[in-house]
């Protein structure tokens, strides 16, 4: 039990020479010298998908020297909202957070402006259309930058051989694969013809009347084909107008086409609805195909994804972005930016395409031409018109122009389809009307 | 002086053994041992209860963007809201039907089960046990397979009978039944296993001596089994009413409160208004009303309940 002490000479110098040598010793750059960070990304429902983003994370992680650790969170159930919005009321969380689309303008004040990154990444791969725009900016400033995982179109995705016997429409004539559609006659009016057809046929239109994103998204895009704005971009009510009546007796007549029980659709519904075989036609990105090339080949054979049809106010498709965001608390922003720079470079975007087999859309002009939509089958060619290669649709997402606070409400609370159905199902429309009023009225709180 | 200053000793001495006596008797209480016994489960409760529910009463006084406080003016709002009054009514149909339902499924089956001899009972408790004792989330997710637009079990069976096809949960009044029915199915349990506890602590004396008296079975059940069983009856009833109204998982993963809103209940409109919507302020208000419901149900369900104890 000897104990050796310390004499005050002896610290002296130690403490000299410690000093000396941390002085004097060159810098070596750790594994992680650029410290950390933490990204939550949405887990992606394409098996193998997730792996693209962590092999393009790690590859920019392992170049910057930065410790990084991922998150996949589902968006069942409203998990990765759930995630933003704990992450915002805790002021902390992840650096990095991938949200649906109108989380950066739910959180603007929590995010990190990104002007520095987009502006140079527009200059590379092309400008962004205006609803990337309008869920992605504020008053100049950019709350997050666009993801391509996740990001969709929900056009229709037709039976080939159902369209052609029962509705007389050739999907592939009317959308060739490799060249431009042919879509003079692709109008709401030839739609509903169809969607009675079909439905008399026995192969009814599967479209959901329900509260979830794909009912609203539908909705969205046929009410802006018609011009009905319920409230508009400077934030006026304009429920009771001409534009807003013709689209809720378009509505009306094409209720009566849809399955009995598409009020209670969710966003799975209208897949199984196409994968069963029992539907003509679904509004979907082309997920339910995927599903069916696996379960269904028979059906999955027979789809076409193509564009949508016009209204007398334009052609819109429904169109959901996905973005990510840079938490204003986060501890590693610069780095954040930097990944956010590494995940939208030309590569890493055609990797995300081809990964999740052309489900996933760049928001950018020029990233619209991968070979994998013209690829990708069977039928050859199913996806080329999927990302709206001849830019002939507005991409518009439901509830736009009003501004977004307010559509955020308006599209969560599935006021289009509740109004759309409550004249279906017998109320006047002038009582259909006064009700989506009083809940614009209530949107209104800031 | 000398005196005084003795004097004071004492005193001082006398009150510092007083005081170690009586915290060595504080100590020594059994109330005192239950309650350090129960702190960890107290403060556990404290942070995952009261702190969010004061937090919520904070919320719920905020402006929707939450920068500044608006005092009611969230509640004053709510109460102009046709679908909150809605809700309010729709939380009152499903949480009273639900739990009459699960009372009177949950009695009878009781008596069923009490009278199946030893072991047959064992198995028979066990198996009707099962709805309870599975996640409602998972169990929610087969009945809404049942349901299904496109693949429904239920229409399928009913199509051999030339029936339906019935839009389950597409329509109001099938959608209200059904989310009801799955409330039903996975809280009848509970009430089964309460009453039979109950049931086996009646005195078969009682029943002996009304047989003798000439009593018939509903005369045992009125005049015996209810008034002994009265006490469970009201605590199980409040304790479901307390869960059922709550409920939000049943409702949101089947018709998420469509179609049109009809199947909306406080937790779910709450979850739609403040989280998809990002009006927490408000889903906070809307979440809150269920506190003063409950509340007046609980007062006058367990004043009952002491009253009856008292007579005892």
């Amino acid at each position: 039990m000897s104990r050796k002490t310390l004499t005050r000479r002896q610290f002296v110098a130690a403490t000299a020479m410690s000093s000396a040598a941390l002085i004097t010793a060159p810098y070596v750059r750790g594994a992680y010298a650029a410290g950390k960070l933490s990204i939550g990304f949405w887990d992606h429902w394409v098996p193998g998908a997730n792996k693209a983003s962590t092999d393009l994370v790690n590859e920019w992680a392992a170049k910057e020297k930065v410790e990084v650790s991922i998150d996949y969170i589902t968006s069942n159930n409203k998990k990765i909202e759930l995630t933003a919005a704990a992450e915002a009321q805790a002021k902390s969380g992840h650096d990095i957070l991938q949200m649906p689309s109108w989380w950066p303008q739910a959180y603007s004040e929590n995010l990190e402006p990104l002007n520095d990154i987009m502006e140079p990444l527009l200059k590379q791969n092309g400008e962004v259309n205006g609803t990337v725009k309008y869920l992605g900016q504020s008053g100049g400033k950019w709350l997050a930058a666009p993801a391509t995982p996740g990001s969709q179109i929900k056009g229709p995705c037709s039976r080939i051989d159902l369209m052609k016997k029962h509705a007389g429409i050739d999907v592939q004539e009317m959308y060739p694969a490799g060249g431009p559609p042919k879509v003079e006659n692709w109008t709401m009016e030839t739609f509903l013809k169809a969607a009675e057809a079909c439905h008399k046929a026995g192969f009814a239109f599967g479209i959901g009347m329900g509260e979830t994103t794909d009912s609203v998204d539908t909705a969205g895009a046929i009410f802006q084909s018609f011009g009905a704005e319920l409230v508009n971009a400077k934030g006026d009510i304009t429920v009771k107008t001409d534009q807003v009546r013709q689209a809720m007796e378009f509505y009306k007549k094409l209720i009566a086409f849809l399955p009995p029980d598409a009020p209670s659709w969710d966003d799975a519904s209208n897949n199984k609805w196409l994968i069963s075989g029992r539907g003509a036609m679904i509004l979907n990105p082309p997920s339910a195909w995927a599903v069916a090339k696996r379960d269904a080949p028979q059906v999955a054979e027979q789809c076409w994804t193509h564009g949508f049809p016009s209204g007398p106010k334009g052609r819109f498709a429904p169109y959901l972005p996905y973005f990510w965001g840079v938490w204003s608390f986060g501890k590693n922003k610069e780095a954040a930016k930097s990944l956010l720079v590494h995940l939208s470079s030309p590569s890493s975007i055609e990797k995300f395409v081809a990964v999740s087999g052309g489900y996933d859309l760049p928001a950018y002009a020029n990233m619209s031409k991968f070979p994998t939509w013209a690829e990708e089958g069977p039928p050859k060619g199913t996806l080329f018109h999927y990302p709206d290669p001849y830019k002939h649709q507005t991409l518009s997402i439901a509830a736009s122009p009003a501004p977004p606070k307010i559509a955020q409400q308006i599209y969560f609370q599935a006021t289009l389809t509740k109004m759309a159905l409550r004249f279906a199902r017998g109320e006047t429309m002038e009582q259909a009307l006064a009700w989506a009023e009083g809940e614009c009225e209530g949107f209104m709180r800031s | 002086m000398a005196d005084v200053v003795v004097e004071r000793g004492r005193v001082a001495r006398a009150t510092g053994a007083r005081k170690g006596k009586s915290l060595r008797n504080a100590l020594g209480r059994k109330s005192t041992v239950a309650f350090f016994l129960t702190l960890p489960l107290i403060l556990l409760i404290a942070m995952l209860v009261l702190y969010p529910a004061f937090y919520s009463l904070y919320l719920a006084t905020l402006n929707k963007a939450m920068t500044k406080f608006v005092g009611l003016s969230n509640f004053t709002f709510l109460f102009k809201r046709e679908t909150f009054w809605m809700v309010v009514q729709q939380s009152c149909i499903f949480a009273i039907t639900a739990v009459i339902f699960k009372a009177l499924i949950g009695f009878i089956v009781a008596h069923f089960v009490h009278n199946i001899p030893g072991k047959k009972q064992r198995k028979w408790r066990g198996m009707l046990l099962v709805p309870w004792v599975i996640p409602p989330a998972m169990s929610t997710l087969a009945w809404l397979w049942l349901f299904d637009p496109s693949y429904s079990a239920f229409n399928y069976t009913l199509s051999f009978f030339g029936v339906g096809p019935i839009p389950w949960l597409g329509d109001t009044f099938w959608a209200r039944f059904s989310v009801i029915l799955v409330n039903v199915w996975y809280g009848a349990p509970f009430f089964l296993i309460m009453y039979l506890a109950a049931l086996k602590s009646v005195p078969d004396q009682l029943y002996e001596a009304a047989a003798i008296d000439g009593a018939n079975w509903w005369q045992k059940i009125w005049h015996i089994t209810l008034p002994m069983m009265r006490n469970i009856i009201a605590i199980t009833t409040l304790f479901s009413l307390i869960v059922t109204f709550a409920n939000f998982d049943i409702v949101r993963i089947l018709t998420s409160g469509g179609p049109l809103d009809t199947t909306h209940l406080f937790a779910t409109w709450a979850f739609q208004v403040g989280i998809q919507s990002s009006d927490i302020p408000l889903g906070a208000c809307v979440s809150l009303f269920m506190v003063p419901i409950l509340a007046v149900a609980a007062i006058f369900i367990l004043r009952d309940v002491s009253k009856r104890g008292n007579e005892a």
